[in-house]
């Protein structure tokens, strides 16, 4: 590191701005006061265990869970096929359909669904589970195309050629060379949809039918100030979860890259 | 591969197919839909027609609609300005200061705090800047203030904040990347012929590096347009947004014609505030080739 004391504070300071609200989780989900102000009153898990002895929550959990498995798994296939075709062939019109399937990113995700939900309203499809998976799986596909793409562009073509030269058929040659050397950036793109898909709230809210769903749960117990530092301890385990998920998804890309022999060039975005 | 470039482009469209075909149907024909709707009539839920664009001359006009419109470009331009200020010296930070074999982990430490979830930080800052709340209670009892100074009042104040913090690391990115671009013997040149490290900053780095700046604007700017989640626990209602607005239109009013003209005037202004600022980083560009 060059010497450069200011930028180095400032560096430390944003950090902690960043990290401010996420170390402040913890420190009120353990803290034995209703409200959740300094000074702090003395230690308690007493949040925990209230937090958890919601039925609505562990209903909320069931639902996440199914919503969240779902939506990486189909997001994860489709954005195998999209980053696949994308980066292995050429094929007319390729630009304007990546961009579509690309779109969800700088679309605002209010109108998104919005637009989904008049559609979906107006041919008269109930509202379930099944309609805010189908929400999901729009907006998580970008991401699992991005992340996808990268996986397929540092792959060596010639691995391939020389399978086929060496007698495999085109499906084998997919299955036995280009399926394991991809297979941390699958991994990676399931456990970055499915945390997206964990944390969503606009599609959650608006396409489901009123049942509890994790992140819509939340938002409502929020305005209730006697809820909130159960929904501390809930958020607690939630940033948790997150980051170790996380940082299992970074280490398999990191491996895949190391695999492919590329040279890593930072995050995910 | 011997492969005729007929068979590739077949293959290749055989492959796209499946997510193609489904953003055809569940993104490409409901936005469709809402562009159809937003020129007819709807009354309790039933759309009718003629054509007509008296839904846009209501938007355009109407000073409640005028006053959400402006409130959300001023809101979200406040953070889009706060977000690349802040971001611009860290990303100059892990570019020029920490170690190649670092930088990765830096950039990784800046981006965990986005993949948590929204609606969690968003309501953490509520209980952060609230009446009593941890900013309240910690300079009360250090002693810097004498009553609490409830931030959350100030709607505005606190959602610029929140949607700020909430949004650094997207600026971060864009910005870095075009900062790692930048050849460093240009700047050395720069110094050796005289300038001194702030005017090679701006005369040589800021220049070269205004497209990333231009991304990270663009990359905050839209979706700070169309936020839902903070004007509703932040603001409390009380400071509605674009979103705020469409979703009284399309589900309280079920008024499906004015809240689609509402949604399509919004994404013509993101759009044409998105298209100035890289028109403005056009006479950047062009100075480099």
């Amino acid at each position: 590191m060059k010497k450069a004391p200011i930028l180095n504070t400032y560096a430390l300071l944003y950090l902690l701005f960043l990290y401010a609200p996420i170390l402040i989780l913890p420190l009120f989900a353990f803290n034995d006061g209703k409200i959740v102000a300094f000074p702090l009153q003395g230690f308690t898990t007493r949040w925990f265990v209230e937090m958890w002895d919601d039925p609505n929550l562990r209903v909320a959990l069931k639902n996440s869970l199914i919503i969240a498995l779902s939506t990486a798994t189909l997001a994860t296939a489709l954005g195998l096929f999209a980053a696949r075709s994308a980066v292995r062939y050429v094929w007319p019109g390729k630009a304007g359909i990546m961009g579509m399937i690309m779109l969800p990113l700088v679309l605002p995700e209010m109108i998104v669904a919005m637009a989904l939900l008049v559609v979906l309203l107006s041919i008269g499809i109930p509202l379930t589970i099944f309609t805010i998976i189908l929400g999901h799986v729009l907006i998580c596909m970008p991401f699992a195309v991005a992340i996808l793409t990268s996986a397929f562009q540092s792959l060596d073509r010639s691995l391939e050629e020389a399978s086929l030269d060496l007698g495999e058929t085109k499906m084998s040659t997919f299955r036995l060379i280009v399926l394991p050397l991809v297979m941390p950036g699958i991994l990676s793109a399931f456990l970055i949809t499915f945390t997206i898909s964990i944390d969503e709230f606009i599609m959650s809210n608006f396409l489901g039918s009123g049942q509890p769903i994790l992140s819509v749960y939340i938002f409502g117990q929020f305005r209730f100030p006697a809820r909130v530092p159960a929904m501390l301890a809930l958020g607690t385990i939630l940033v948790a979860m997150s980051i170790l998920l996380l940082a299992i998804a970074e280490y398999f890309r990191r491996r895949g890259i190391a695999k492919t022999g590329g040279k890593d060039t930072g995050g995910f975005l | 591969m011997a492969q005729s470039k007929a068979a590739e482009a077949r293959t290749g469209l055989f492959l796209i197919s499946p997510p193609a075909l489904y953003t055809i149907l569940l993104l490409a024909a409901p936005l469709a839909t809402v562009l159809i709707y937003s020129v007819l009539h709807s009354a309790n839920g039933v759309i009718s027609g003629p054509v007509t664009l008296n839904n846009y001359a209501e938007v355009l006009t109407q000073p409640q609609y005028r006053a959400v419109m402006l409130r959300s470009l001023n809101i979200s331009l406040l953070v889009t300005l706060a977000t690349v200020v802040l971001a611009y010296p860290i990303a100059y930070f892990v570019s020029f200061h920490v170690k190649q074999e670092h930088k990765s982990l830096w950039l990784f430490l800046i981006t965990i705090p986005f993949w948590t979830s929204y609606v969690i930080r968003v309501s953490l800052w509520r209980t952060i800047l609230g009446y009593d709340g941890i900013v309240d209670s910690a300079l009360m009892s250090i002693g810097l203030a004498s009553e609490p100074l409830n931030i959350l009042a100030n709607g505005a104040a606190s959602m610029v904040i929140t949607l700020a913090h909430a949004y650094a690391p997207f600026a971060v990115l864009p910005i870095f990347v075009s900062l790692e671009k930048v050849d460093r013997s240009l700047l050395e040149a720069g110094q050796d012929l005289g300038e001194s490290r702030i005017m090679t900053f701006i005369r040589v780095t800021l220049p070269l590096t205004m497209p990333g700046v231009i991304a990270a604007v663009l990359i905050v700017f839209i979706p700070t347009v169309g936020d839902y989640v903070t004007p509703e626990l932040i603001g409390g209602g009380k400071v509605p947004m674009i979103a705020n607005l469409i979703e009284v239109q399309m589900l309280k009013l079920r008024d499906q014609a004015m809240g689609s003209a509402t949604a399509v005037t919004a994404m013509l202004i993101v759009g044409l505030v998105s298209i100035a600022f890289v028109l403005l980083n056009r006479r950047f560009i062009g100075g480099q080739k």
